[in-house]
């Protein structure tokens, strides 16, 4: 990409709608720039060139046509467990490596209507399961701020796909941190809206109570726009939220005096890495610099989360994975072909990867006879008690502000060995999504490896305007969103699998 | 619907116990969750969607008819409508269920309670309901192409079904057939599911177990599944009664298992292996929100409930003063019960065409082999019609006999009876001159009959007004005809007249 | 939480997961560890405490009884990895015993 071409939405919508660059030169920057460091980053799993230059010429054409739209023209990647009618979707896994949606989700016509430009499906950890992208089927993605560092996961590819340029915007999923650790790991900016804000239609799902929509860019105000785009009530969605979409960037005032910021000490335990707690701590010496107050909150169930959501995510996931069967679409193994059980087994041995194999079984585990009620619905009633925490914290704050993860990017397979381990680096994280609750991780600074570490503010269901306007405020005031990866060379990483196909 | 039925088995001093579970398709023209046609007969799989098929991605949205028909049938049985349902999955893995789970209900169900009054010969027993779900359909699996191969066609998947369970107090395989006619019945009454066991729309697995006589313990039960006829109901649960009768007695015990009808062999025969055992792992379907339907909605359910079999059947008891009995067989099914009414508005004789119904209309539906289940829908004369032609038989322009003629005319032309009347010349022949007139033709051919009548063998009367019809093609007024034969021949054993 | 090889095979059974000796007893001991991390939450009083299975708290929405159904077979069943005519096809299901 031209030294010239913008790096965040408001810049490149500004040049489009000032006619200094078309929709159509956009996206052929972008799809250079994929070509020279995706063998490094390995963020896409397909490159829709094709259709990206289609999209983009629509773009301009529409824009010839009198449209505007802070969207038209603006390239974006989608994590590839979007449906996208005609484009492969495989959810990082074998089982569907060559599978095309006869559909497109919700978020995906949300943001074709807005004019937006799709230039790759980004790589994830298989089905979403996953915190560091290594459970891909199709080799993991790579930190673009240290190609020997995981992203974070299971929105990996979508993360490191704006921090190393590939594109403006991307979509990603949250279950339990999914779209806020590798926003924090990729320095980049990551919202995880209310659940029900962002229809789950056309979302392949993990854990369907869990799981949340939600955009990745640079900065807040990008967040925002994209944001504005895909909220919204969905008919198709029965969970989905019938509440009126605001319009998120005009709360963006940058104005935070009298906001009340809650600090749970339970946040900042043992085990939280030195230069993690330093910046966190010294944004909220930002933010009461810029008039908010500061407040000391306890969240007393916050260590209890992690147990809770791997038994009640692993539950849901264990059914929703029950039609990767080879029967409809999708893999189905040759072995076994003269028996209907054997085929069944054959089919997702080979088309599930370890993760999702553990996965299923521990939720077919806490959901079978005997071990219900100790297991799924014990964890059910704690929800309701993390839930609760949330409510009575946020009677005396408005916001609440921890670190998005207790560390910086690990490097890839440091904790391939112990899933227990990795489980823990979403211990921040995984109460929202317990709750229901909105999450924001801006980048607020780095460690001594000059890796990103990540802020994240959580607000009450539906406040993402309070959400988005705090996170702005604190982005004016500082410029950790601005920073970028040193030049991505070809040099390191290995061998890349993405396919630069486009399918039907 | 059948009144004969085989005799009341005897089963010793055992004593069956048994449930049912009836599974009925409700009558609306999309799916539970999807808007795929719920209709029969399409190529294999053309009604189907991502959503029914199972696409990643897709998600439920419920049927607000199915809700409707469903929260009908708990008011209708007397059941409490909870304040709160909820979706469960129950998961298992089949080809015909592309989800790998069912979108059911299970430990907070739609209704629970209530009851359904069942008319039997030894008077009116009550079943008790248990509960009354919503849930998806299956596909269909076809075993029968190939030795390799099973094909799948879900066409079937996700139409709406209510599972009406009740509690194990039915006594014998003809209860069970009774109490499935009365719900049959009520759920056409409620027009919610159209009955049609042989497309597979009203479903019924029976739990059956046995036990002795005054043994207050219940007995092992096996669950038989996929019957698909009333007969085969009776049949399928007296073969099972006197299996586990015969298997306990030879020193056997009866394993709590899943047995399937076959029809051919006249018996049950076990359909699942041991170690298939079924773990459902039923849970809160998180796709969905509870199901939590306003007091408000289900009084307005209620205040629309249209007039139910048993209220039926005392209201023609006392309206039309027909006996219990033909109240019974008339309003056993909702449509019958309105094809008699319209009828009898045309027309106000209520026992006449209560015959008529009773007697030609249902004796030609069977004939024509139609379903009774949809006998007026197929039925070509209409109500009115039927009221016309029996008014014609009161008002003396035809005789009953000769209306039968008329009936069969209007069945085959879908003609109305006066013009059949008029065109066949069928109107009585009432002019006391033309029918003087054969009487005396037939009096005159006969002189022998005629002083055997007058010599005292007054039987013969028959026979003279038999052959006076026969002369007039029936046309003639019976009433005139006795009349003028009585006054032409005088008194038997007087010789005077002539 | 112990867990044994019959357990992980039964699960394995029950979700339809076909397993190598390698992963069976890897995932003997995972499960056993996992299982015992969630063991806390034993510890927690969640007496009187009603689960949370659903995030809204209104009814399920409805849907007017409308088909919307091309009846196209073809479509769908185009992605199926076996299929005859408009059927899916799968291997022989065993269903009857005795
Ligand atoms: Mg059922
Ligand atoms: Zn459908």
């Amino acid at each position: 990409m031209s030294s010239s071409a913008p790096s965040t939405i408001d810049a490149a919508s500004r040049a489009l709608a000032a006619g200094e660059l078309s929709a159509t030169d956009l996206a052929s920057a972008m799809l250079d720039r994929i070509a020279a460091v995706e063998p490094t980053v390995h963020a896409l799993l397909t490159v829709t060139a094709d259709r990206a230059l289609a999209d983009a010429r629509e773009a301009d054409r529409r824009r010839g046509a009198g449209e505007s739209g802070p969207l038209l023209g603006i390239p974006i990647v989608l994590k590839d467990l979007f449906a996208t009618d005609g484009i492969r979707t495989t959810c990082g896994s074998r089982i569907l490596e060559h599978y095309v949606p006869p559909y497109d989700a919700d978020a995906v016509t949300r943001l074709a209507r807005a004019g937006a430009v799709l230039v790759g499906k980004a790589n994830m950890d298989e089905f979403a399961m996953g915190s560091s992208n290594e459970n891909s089927a199709f080799g993991p993605s790579r930190n673009p701020w240290d190609p020997g560092r995981v992203p974070g996961g299971s929105s990996g590819g979508s993360a490191a796909a704006v921090a190393a340029g590939e594109c403006l915007g991307a979509l990603g999923t949250d279950t339990g941190g999914s779209i806020r650790l590798p926003a924090s790991y990729c320095g980049v900016t990551g919202l995880k809206p209310t659940y029900g804000r962002v229809s789950r239609y056309g979302v392949t799902a993990y854990a369907s109570s869990l799981d949340q929509v939600g955009p990745f860019a640079h900065t807040v105000r990008d967040v925002s726009v994209l944001l504005g785009a895909i909220a919204g009530h969905d008919p198709r969605d029965s969970t989905s939220a019938p509440q009126p979409v605001p319009d998120y960037v005009a709360a963006l005032t940058g104005d935070v005096r009298g906001l009340r910021f809650g600090i749970p000490a339970e946040y900042f335990a043992d085990g939280i890495a030195t230069a993690v707690e330093k910046s966190v701590r010294e944004a909220i010496e930002t933010l009461r610099g810029l008039g908010a107050t500061v407040v000391d909150v306890s969240l007393p169930h916050t260590s209890y989360g992690i147990a809770a959501y791997y038994l009640i995510a692993t539950a849901e996931a264990s059914s929703n994975l029950a039609r990767y069967d080879g029967v409809k679409y999708g893999h189905r193994a040759k072995r076994g072909a003269d028996e209907l059980l054997e085929m069944y087994r054959h089919t997702r041995d080979e088309g599930f990867g370890a993760e999702v194999k553990r996965r299923i079984l521990l939720g077919t585990y806490a959901l079978s006879a005997g071990y219900y009620d100790a297991y799924y619905r014990k964890a059910q009633k704690v929800r309701t008690l993390v839930r609760n925490d949330f409510r009575r914290a946020f009677e005396t704050c408005d916001l609440i502000l921890t670190p998005t993860s207790p560390g910086t990017a690990f490097r890839i397979g440091e904790k391939v060995a112990d899933p227990l381990a990795m489980y823990l680096s979403d211990v921040f994280t995984v109460p929202t999504n317990l709750a229901g609750l909105p999450g924001l991780s801006v980048p607020c600074g780095f460690d001594e490896a000059g890796l990103p570490i990540g802020l994240q503010l959580l607000a009450p269901p539906f406040e993402e305007a309070d959400l988005l306007r705090a996170g702005d405020a604190y982005q004016r005031a500082t410029d950790f969103h601005e920073r970028r990866p040193a030049e991505i060379g070809a040099a390191s990483g290995g061998r890349s699998e993405a396919s630069e196909q486009q399918s039907a | 619907m059948s009144d004969t039925r085989d005799e009341t088995p005897d089963y010793g001093d055992w004593e069956p116990v048994i449930g049912l579970e009836v599974h009925a398709q409700l009558l609306t023209e999309s799916k539970l969750f999807c808007g795929c046609s719920a209709s029969f007969g399409a190529a294999p799989n053309a009604h189907t969607c991502p959503v029914c098929m199972g696409f990643p991605g897709v998600l439920p949205v419920l049927n607000e008819r199915a809700l409707e028909f469903a929260i009908r049938t708990g008011i209708a049985t007397g059941c409490t409508i909870p304040t709160r349902a909820r979706w469960a999955r129950k998961n298992y893995f089949y080809p015909d269920l592309p989800k790998g789970y069912q979108i059911s209900m299970f430990d907070e169900p739609l209704a629970i309670g209530g009851g359904i009054d069942v008319e039997t010969p030894a008077g009116t027993k009550r079943v008790r309901l248990t509960r009354i779900h919503m849930e998806e359909d299956a596909g269909k699996n076809i075993h029968d192409t190939d030795d390799a191969h099973s094909l799948v066609d879900l066409n079937r998947a996700g139409v709406p079904l209510m599972e009406i369970v009740s509690e194990p107090d039915i006594a014998s395989a003809a209860e069970a057939a009774d109490y499935l006619r009365t719900l049959r019945s009520l759920l056409q009454y409620l027009e919610v599911c159209d009955g049609n066991l042989e497309q597979g729309s009203f479903r019924c697995d029976a739990n059956v177990s046995v036990r002795k006589k005054g043994d207050p313990k219940l007995g092992t039960r096996t669950e038989i599944k996929n019957i698909n006829s009333f007969r085969n109901v009776e049949r399928a649960i007296d073969s099972e009664i006197r299996r586990q009768i015969d298997l306990i007695e030879s020193g056997g015990t009866v394993r709590q298992e899943t047995r399937g009808w076959d029809a051919d062999r006249g018996r049950t025969l076990a359909m699942r292996s041991k170690e298939d055992a079924h773990d459902y792992r039923y849970f809160p379907e998180p796709d969905l929100l509870p199901l939590e339907v306003p007091r408000e909605r289900i009084e307005a359910i209620r205040g629309e409930l249209p007039e139910l079999p048993a209220a039926r059947r005392d209201r023609f008891v006392e309206q039309y003063g027909i006996p219990d009995y033909d109240a019974g067989v008339l309003t056993a099914r909702r449509d019958l019960a309105d094809y008699y009414e319209a009828a009898v508005r045309t027309h106000p004789n209520p026992k006449a065409l209560s015959n008529w119904v009773m007697g030609d209309v249902l004796r030609t539906v069977r004939e024509r082999g139609l379903d009774e289940a949809l006998v007026i829908r197929d039925w070509p004369v209409s109500a009115e019609s039927l009221g016309r032609l029996v008014a014609r038989i009161d008002d003396g322009t035809i005789s009953g006999k000769i209306a039968k003629t008329v009936l069969e005319e209007m069945l085959a032309s879908g003609a109305e009876p006066d013009d059949v009347i008029e065109r066949k010349g069928l109107r009585q022949v009432t002019d006391a001159g033309a029918i003087t007139g054969a009487v005396e033709e037939v009096l005159a051919a006969n002189p022998d009959k005629v002083a055997e009548y007058r010599g005292g063998k007054d039987k013969l009367l028959g026979f003279f007004v038999g052959q006076i019809m026969k002369a007039t093609g029936g046309k003639a007024n019976p009433q005139a005809v006795n009349q003028i034969l009585r006054a032409r021949l005088g008194e038997p054993g007087t010789s005077s007249g002539g | 939480m112990p867990v044994s090889l019959e357990d992980v095979d039964h699960i394995a059974r029950l979700a339809r997961l076909g397993l190598t000796d390698e992963e069976r007893t890897a995932l003997r001991g995972e499960l056993e560890s996992i299982l015992g991390y969630v063991e806390q939450l034993a510890k927690l009083d969640t007496g009187g405490v009603e689960p949370t299975a659903s995030m809204r708290d209104d009814s399920t929405p409805t849907r007017p009884d409308r088909t919307s159904n091309d009846d196209d077979a073809e479509k769908l069943v185009e992605r199926a990895p076996d299929r005859q005519g408009t059927y899916l096809r799968v291997p022989k299901i065993i269903e009857a015993s005795e």
